[in-house]
Parts: C-alpha cells; structure tokens; sequence
C-alpha cells in the first residue's frame, strides 16, 4: 500500500503551504527561501520580473520539482514524493503554452483531464462525462467540442486547456502566464474564468505580467524578485509607486480605476526626452 | 477522452480482415501453382508447399509486420514525432547487433567446445542477443538525444540514424572475421529476409511479440498523454520516468524479437502508423492495436509482392528491400511536410 493516503475534505487550510523552498537549476538559484501559502477560495496573482521565480514556485507547488531546502505542502502532502494521480486529483496546471503535436479534438483534450479519475485503460464513466460537459459548458466550448484543438485560435485554445483543468476537479488550480499572447477582450475573460473558479471555492494561483490585469482580478498578490518575496498583500498595498519602480526598474504613476476603484499603475514613459 | 467500443472494434475487425486477405495472398500465389482443395486433402506437394512453406512464411511477416508496427507507434508517441521508429530510431540497428555477437560467437564456440559448444552452434540465442541490443541501443539513443535534461525529438532521430551508420560499420567487420559461411547466412538476414523458421522459433518470437506490444496496449491510454509533453503529462497524473521506461522496454523488446526472426526490415513503423492515424484519428487506444494488426498485413502483402516481382528473373529480394525502397521516399515526404508545417506554424 502506498503511504499517501487519498486526500479528501476538510482540506488543511492554508491548501497550499510552502516554506523556506530553495530551488536551483545548475549554479542558477531560481527559488531562494520563499515562504507562501493559499487557501481555498482565494486568487493569488504571483508577480514580479522575468527570472524572478515565479513559474519555478508554481513548479514546486505542482510537484514537477523538488525542493532542495524547505518543504512543499499541497493539501497537507509531499506534491513531488507522492503519486502523480494522487497530486493530478487535488492540482491542476494549466501551461503557458500547450503542445499540440496529436490532432486531438476539443473534447479529447478536456477529457485527458479526467485521467486521474480513470482506471489504466482511461474508459470513461457517467461522471467523468459529466465533468467535462459541465467544463465545456463553463469556457463556452460546446460549439467547438468536435472540432481539432490545432485548427483553433490562440484564444480558443487557452480556454480548451482551461476547461481541461476544471474538468481535472481539483482543488488549487495553477495558471503560468494565463494572459499571455491574447487580445484584450481575450485576457479579461481569462481573468473573468480565473476569479469565477477561485468564487467557486478553489485556491487559484496566477503567475502574472500584466500589474493592472492582476490588481483588477486578484484578492491577494505576491511580489517575487531573485527567487525572494519581496512583496505581499492586497493590490492597494503590494503596488506602490516605490515598490514598483524598485522591483521593475520602472518608475510609475499609481491611481484608481474610476469606475471599479482598482489600483492602476503606469509606467512613466516619454520622461527621457521631455 | 472518450473511447466507443464500436470504434475499435471495426478497427480490429479491419485489422483482421487485411490480415486475413494478405495470408490468402501469400499462401497461393508463388511460383508453384498449388490447389488448396488438394492441400486439404493431403496431396504432395501442395500440402508440403501450403502447410511447410507458405503459411508459415506468411505468418512470420505477419508477427514481425505487427511488432514493429506496434513499437513505431509507441516511439512516436514517446518522441512527439511521427518520424520516429525502431529502424530510424536505430533500435533494429542494435538489435541486429546484438543478434550478430551472438550468432558469431555462437559459431566460434562451437568450433572449439564440446557438446554444449555444439548446441549453442545449432541453436544460437540470437533472440536473446537482439533484445539485449535493441533495449541497450533504445536508452542510448534516447539518452544521447537529451540536450540539457530534455529529450530533443530531432536530436533523437540523428543519433539514431548515426548510430545505425555505425552499427552496420561494426557488423561489416565482425562479417569479416566470420567464416564465409557463416557470412553469407549473416548477410541475408541482416537485410532482413522472411525465411523459413522452425516452428519453435517462430513460437518463441510470436508470444514475445504478443506480450510486449500487449504491454504497449495497456500503456496506451498514457501514450495519449505523453504526447502532450513529459510536464502536462505528469500534472495530469501520469507517472513519466516510469511509464516511458515501460514504453521503451516493451518496444525495444517487440523489436528485437521483429530483428531476430527477419533482421533489419524498416520503415513498417513509420507508413503503416500514419496512414492507420489518417484511418482511425489519434487515440492510441485504438491506434496502436489497429496499426500492428495493419503492420501484420502490410509486412505479409510486401512478402509477396518481393516474391512475385522478380519471380520473371528467378530470384527473390528481401522484404527489407522492399520496405526500404518504399519507406525511403515516404521518409523524405513526412520530413517535408513537417518542416512546411513548421514553416507555416511559425509564419
């Protein structure tokens, strides 16, 4: 018998609980003594500059990588010593850019997220029906569900393996860079489906680039730079004008959206030659 | 995803079918006319030539044809390119190696040993010898195809091919320290001929066969997900290191057993998969088992064809040349149009 036994509710709260992680690729410290926790329910954007650690951090969280000081705790288990399945069933990962070499269709991918509720063979069962239905109703998918993931666009296809992690049914869902390459309209109903899972009682966590975007949608944020935190709290109190401008080389303005009353931070350019 | 077992049913139904035809074909067409009703009943020559010959020739290609078929599959999967498979990845490559020391060394025993030298010279591990070296050549390869902790799809391939450049090298000079008749037999089962193997053999390779692409039918459902990459695969649950090792074993195992009874035959793993995904779509559930059943049929019909082709001259080439003069070109093709796919994807 395996030691892990399956994890199931009361869930230990915080979900996610990393402390003093250390992780290094090479000579290159990519994650130096982070401490972080997220509990269910909540939307925690990760921010900071490129190399910062961020993706390294959800890595952890997710059991892809092991620490090499400090402890990782998802949902009161080892993540990278315990069976995939297992992890599969309380984690999903929603990469920053998925691979699609297979022409697999739009319901084939949502349903790969059902894996891990699966036996060997993967056959399929009136729930893990049910989920992936219920995942494609919630992205608005169901017009596409037969069609090849590789002919949509770049917009539809983050949303297919945004529904593939919802149709996974876990517990703490891992975005890295939802936003990335999409159009405005695109990366605020990212955003939208991000919040609405996190309102549905799931931890979410969000490595973002884009200060407004991660202000305007998230409950908490965490400001990383050289693998450290330096920053953490609500929008209002990790974005300050001084904060930003240390953390990002960037000197800013910082105001108020007028009519949600979001932090808003812009960057001060043209300065140079005024 | 979502697997209808009508689906794969027709498919093995299909599978099976071409199977069927292609044994058919094999068994009454060559240069002796023969009559089955004859063969039935017992009348020489045609129940030798039915029942000694034909049949069990058909039925050799149609394991080797399903091997390699099935492992091409699986290593396409597990590289993410439909390049991929056990002649190009240079698997067979180490597996006839591997058979080579054996069947030499074999023949050096028995030359000077007693009984046991004796026995060994009649019935040579070769089997043994290509397993070894098909799964030693597979974790070369696909070790040496890792550049920074990651395996490099592309990379994989030229080590393979390279390697294989090497190997035929090394088998040319053992060739030359072999006596000339032990060459000769060397030679023609390199170039991978459908011969005539004892019953036992043919056994002994079948059920080796069977269970190793029948392990590759188990892994299936996590083939789909490997395809994704080895990150998602395993933030969806799949252990990777363990299931790719599985893969790698099982595959390496379906080719050296292919090597051993027919030597090196390429390219079935690389047509005989594309055109069954183009049949029945890319769930490997369904693809794999119908691409070995399909690779049975495909090896035996290009049996025959190798034997009626130059049956005008009196003589008969290997199925390897066969394959090879078909699989190169269609080698070359899938390379273009990946590369124009990846040209337009990065446009």
């Amino acid at each position: 018998m395996s030691p892990h036994r399956l994890p199931g509710p009361p869930w230990p709260d915080p979900i996610v609980d990393v402390r003093e992680a250390r992780h290094a690729y090479g000579a290159r410290v990519a994650v130096d003594g982070v401490s972080f926790r997220a509990r269910e329910g909540e939307f925690v954007g990760l921010l900071g500059p490129n190399g910062a650690g961020k993706s390294t951090l959800i890595r952890l969280v997710a059991g892809l990588l092991a620490p090499s000081a400090g402890t990782v705790r998802l949902a009161g288990f080892d993540p990278h010593a315990a069976p995939r399945k297992l992890v599969a069933r309380v984690c999903a990962l929603v990469p920053q850019e998925p691979r699609l070499d297979w022409p697999f269709t739009v319901r084939d991918v949502v349903m790969m997220g059902r894996s891990a509720h699966q036996g060997l063979l993967g056959i399929a069962g009136l729930d893990d029906l049910g989920a992936v239905e219920g995942a494609l109703a919630a992205c608005d998918l169901r017009h596409l569900a037969g069609r090849r993931v590789d002919a949509l666009s770049g917009g539809e296809r983050r949303r297919v393996f945004f529904a593939r992690a919802l149709a996974q049914e876990p517990r703490v869902l891992l975005l890295d860079e939802p936003t990335a390459f999409l159009d405005l309209a695109h990366q605020v109903a990212a955003m939208e489906m991000a919040r609405l899972a996190a309102r549905g009682g799931l931890c979410v966590v969000a490595v973002l680039h884009d200060l407004n975007l991660a202000a305007a949608a998230c409950d908490r944020l965490v400001a990383l730079r050289g693998g450290k935190v330096v920053a953490e709290g609500t929008p209002r109190e990790v974005l300050t004008e001084e904060r930003v401008s240390d953390v990002w080389g960037v000197p800013v303005w910082r105001g108020e959206n007028g009519a949600t009353g979001a932090t808003v931070v812009l960057p001060n350019v043209g300065t140079r030659d005024r | 995803m979502d697997l209808r077992p009508s689906r794969l049913a027709l498919a093995l139904a299909l599978g099976l079918l071409a199977i069927g035809l292609a044994v058919g074909a094999s068994c009454l067409l060559g240069p002796q006319p023969i009559s089955l009703q004859a063969a039935f009943d017992g009348v020489e020559p045609d129940r030798a030539i039915l029942f000694g010959l034909r049949l069990p020739r058909a039925l050799l290609a149609a394991v080797v044809g399903f091997a390699l078929a099935g492992a091409g599959t699986a290593l396409q999967a597990l590289l993410r390119n439909p390049l991929a498979e056990p002649f190009t990845l240079g698997v067979s490559g180490g597996a006839a190696l591997g058979g080579t020391i054996v069947l030499l060394a074999a023949a050096g025993l028995s030359a000077v040993s007693g009984p046991a030298g004796a026995l060994l010279g009649a019935a040579p591990p070769v089997a043994a010898g290509a397993v070894i070296g098909a799964v030693l050549s597979t974790f070369l390869v696909f070790g040496l195809g890792r550049i920074g902790g990651r395996l490099v799809p592309e990379a994989a391939l030229l080590v393979g091919i390279v390697f294989n450049a090497f190997v035929a090298g090394v088998i040319t000079l053992l060739k030359m320290l072999a006596p000339p008749d032990q060459a000769a037999r060397l030679l023609y089962w390199l170039m991978g001929a459908i011969g005539y193997e004892s019953p036992t053999t043919l056994v002994v390779g079948a059920v080796l066969v069977l269970l190793s692409v029948g392990t590759l039918g188990l892994l299936s459902a996590r083939l789909n997900l490997l395809t994704l990459g080895d990150e998602e695969a395993a933030s969806l649950g799949v252990d990777v290191r363990r299931t790719r090792a599985l893969v790698f074993f099982a595959a390496s195992a379906a080719t050296g057993a292919a090597v051993a009874l027919a030597g090196m035959v390429g390219f079935v793993g690389l047509i005989v998969p594309h055109l069954v995904r183009r049949l029945v779509g890319p769930d490997h559930r369904l693809l794999l088992p119908a691409s070995a059943l399909f690779g049975a049929a495909f090896l035996v019909a290009a049996d025959v064809l190798a034997r009626l082709a130059f049956l005008p001259l009196g003589t008969e080439p290997p199925v390897g040349a066969v394959t090879a003069f078909l699989g190169g070109p269609f080698f070359l093709w899938l390379l273009r149009r990946q590369a124009r796919e990846h040209d337009e994807a990065a446009a």
